[in-house]
């Protein structure tokens, strides 16, 4: 099964399976062939167990497949060094998650800037570019505020300009609206899709159909397979298709 | 693509900011080790400073004295002097030997010292002296002589008294041949002492005769006993207390026993090494209970903020970047225990030194050696910790 798309490729899966060790073993994800091209806004669908989360970790270089072949940028990522991958994850992987994961005893500002650590932006730029982040998910006027002063909408916005604020090449959305109520559900969502029309690359695991609505490209799975094109929407280069096969 | 970095100035504000963010508890992680270097500090200062003391007060003068007991008497009920009237000769010809007398106090029952008689009396001690005693013990003389072979042999009824004495008795000179009045008995003062740095009741009592004390008021009563004062060579102190008994009283060396000082630097090992033995263990429990809370804490620590490594293993961190940063932390730990500690234990010292009016004698290696132990046991502690961080999968990491 193999769903595609025209253009240039960031993410490509060839043959990608995960089967957890147990015992018993168990088989997550079957293996599959999935391409996502630069500028893409993709919506991964599929019931909680289906292996999403499963397959967003191993495109987000958090672990590592039992089977098949993971491409980032060209680069077979599978048989990379763990220096490899954690540089790949500073430079250009973002990740949202559905808790945020923000520290609780740093403001907002420092939680954007823990990013550029690793990165190893120069400490001059850091709280600039931090800031111009925040301004970017407009939430320049909080950046002083720590998580517990901030409502679920606002750390995810944090959250999104701490993904954002290393300019990476994806951004990997993990139920970003998970933890939302339905109003700030519909900002971030909003905000996603901005993202997207300024030419960032986006992988979304979602239940929310609203914030799978926003996405191009819809693609499901369950019981570990990719069974179906959800929809498809026009591709970078026009609208070549992605498809199952 | 350039590799994932952790600046050492960023691993120095990532480890500040992981310990401030539970304040409480890293102080609390501190006290182990705080405890455990303080009293190591405190334990090596106040050995060295006491140590120090015992070298200041045994002193050569205190190293060159033997004082011989006549212990027979003092567990007899009747009043007795083993001393033989040829003691002084026989100890003197001991090697080693630069002088000695015999002395007791005059079993007087009421304070009977006076200088016109039928005044009330002083309470002044009334020492029984043989002729070399006072020349043993030291005394100075302000005027006059000291008690001599003459006045033994001759059984003069002479004295010699203390400065503090001869105020009370209101004698200023021995220009008129003053006397005073022991017991109903007159005395010429034939000498004024200055001071005696061996025996103190000296200096403010009254010192006469040995023959005319026996004479008046025979020998030292029941419980009580004469000594002998013998003044030593340096060095000999040890072998003249041991062959005076035998050379005084060759026919019963029993009922005499002679003390030598304590030998100082075996004195100055066993002090130390009673104190460090006792106390160094204390304080190696100690320390090691502080290892063992850093490194419990820092765990616990590891397992709540597991979501912070996954985290941090998400934005680029290698698993060596998360091991050192909690490395990093027990170390700080271990580091400012060890500052705070050397610190108590400094001031601990000059605590004690002040109280006891001593001089504090801390060597400064110490003090700075023990933040660096103290950094070290932080850092021996963390390591399991830290191996147990940099070892978490993100993926498991990020779902706790």
């Amino acid at each position: 099964m193999t769903v595609t798309a025209a253009g240039e490729p960031v993410i490509r899966l060839s043959g990608v399976g995960y089967t957890y060790p147990g015992p018993p073993p168990v088989r997550a994800l079957l293996p599959m062939n999935l391409v996502i091209f630069r500028g893409e806004h993709v919506a991964v669908m599929g019931p909680s167990g289906s292996g999403k989360s499963t397959l967003l970790n191993l495109v987000g270089l958090l672990d590592r497949p039992t089977a098949g072949r993971i491409e980032i940028n060209g680069t077979d990522m599978g048989a990379a060094s763990e220096r490899t991958r954690a540089a790949v994850r500073a430079h250009e992987i973002g990740f949202v998650f559905q808790a945020f994961h923000l520290l609780p005893h740093r403001t907002a500002v420092e939680n954007v800037m823990l990013a550029q650590i690793y990165a190893d932006i120069p400490r001059h730029r850091r709280r600039e570019e931090a800031m111009a982040a925040l301004a970017h998910v407009g939430l320049a006027k909080r950046a002083h505020a720590l998580p517990t002063a901030l409502s679920g909408g606002e750390r995810q916005r944090v959250a999104i300009a701490r993904a954002l604020v290393n300019s990476p090449s994806l951004l990997l959305c993990d139920e970003p609206t998970g933890n939302l109520d339905s109003g700030t559900t519909g900002e971030i969502a909003d905000l996603l899709a901005a993202l997207h029309e300024a030419g960032a690359t986006l992988l979304v695991i979602t239940h929310n159909p609203a914030v799978a609505g926003r996405a191009a490209r819809r693609i499901a799975i369950r019981d570990g397979r990719l069974v179906d094109r959800v929809d498809r929407g026009p591709g970078p280069e026009g609208g070549q298709g992605a498809f199952v096969t | 693509m350039p590799l994932s970095r952790l600046r050492l100035r960023d691993l120095g504000s990532e480890m500040l900011a992981g310990l401030l963010q539970r304040p409480g508890r890293s102080a609390l992680t501190l006290l182990g080790t705080v405890l455990g270097i303080g009293a190591f500090v405190a334990i090596v200062g106040l050995s060295q400073t006491a140590s120090g003391q015992i070298g200041k007060q045994f002193n050569a003068l205190d190293a060159t004295q033997v004082i011989v007991t006549d212990s027979g008497a003092a567990q007899s009920q009747q009043p007795m002097l083993d001393f033989p009237a040829d003691a002084a000769t026989l100890a003197d010809r001991i090697h080693g030997v630069i002088g000695s007398g015999v002395w007791w106090t005059v079993p007087l029952t009421r304070a009977t010292v006076t200088s016109l008689p039928g005044r009330g009396g002083l309470g002044l001690p009334v020492t029984a002296a043989s002729p070399g005693l006072l020349t043993a013990s030291g005394a100075r003389l302000a005027s006059g002589v000291l008690l001599n072979q003459f006045y033994e042999s001759h059984a003069q009824n002479v004295a010699v008294i203390g400065r503090t004495a001869a105020a009370q008795l209101h004698i200023s000179s021995l220009a008129n041949t003053p006397a005073i009045f022991i017991g109903g008995q007159p005395f010429t003062v034939v000498g004024i002492l200055a001071a005696d740095p061996r025996l103190a009741q000296l200096n403010f009592g009254v010192a006469i005769p040995e023959s005319v004390a026996l004479h008046l008021w025979g020998p030292p009563s029941a419980g009580t006993s004469a000594q002998m004062l013998i003044h030593t060579r340096l060095g000999a102190a040890t072998v003249v207390a041991a062959q005076a008994p035998i050379a005084i009283r060759p026919d019963n060396p029993r009922l005499l026993s002679a003390a030598a000082p304590p030998n100082l630097a075996h004195l100055q090992h066993t002090v130390t090494t009673n104190l460090n033995s006792l106390f160094l263990a204390l304080a190696g429990i100690s320390l090691v209970v502080g290892a063992v809370g850093i490194a419990n804490t820092t765990l616990v620590a590891v397992l709540e903020r597991a979501g912070e490594i996954g985290l941090r293993r998400a934005l680029g961190a290698r698993p060596r970047h998360i091991g050192i940063q909690f490395l990093a932390e027990s170390t700080a730990l271990g580091l400012f225990g060890g500052l705070i500690g050397a610190g108590l234990g400094v001031v601990a010292v000059l605590g004690v030194t002040v109280e006891h009016h001593w001089t504090a004698l801390l060597d400064p290696r110490i003090v700075l050696a023990a933040p660096i132990a103290g950094g070290v046991i932080g850092l021996l502690a963390g390591i399991y910790p830290a191996l147990r961080a940099s070892a978490m999968e993100p993926v498991e990491a990020l779902r706790r």
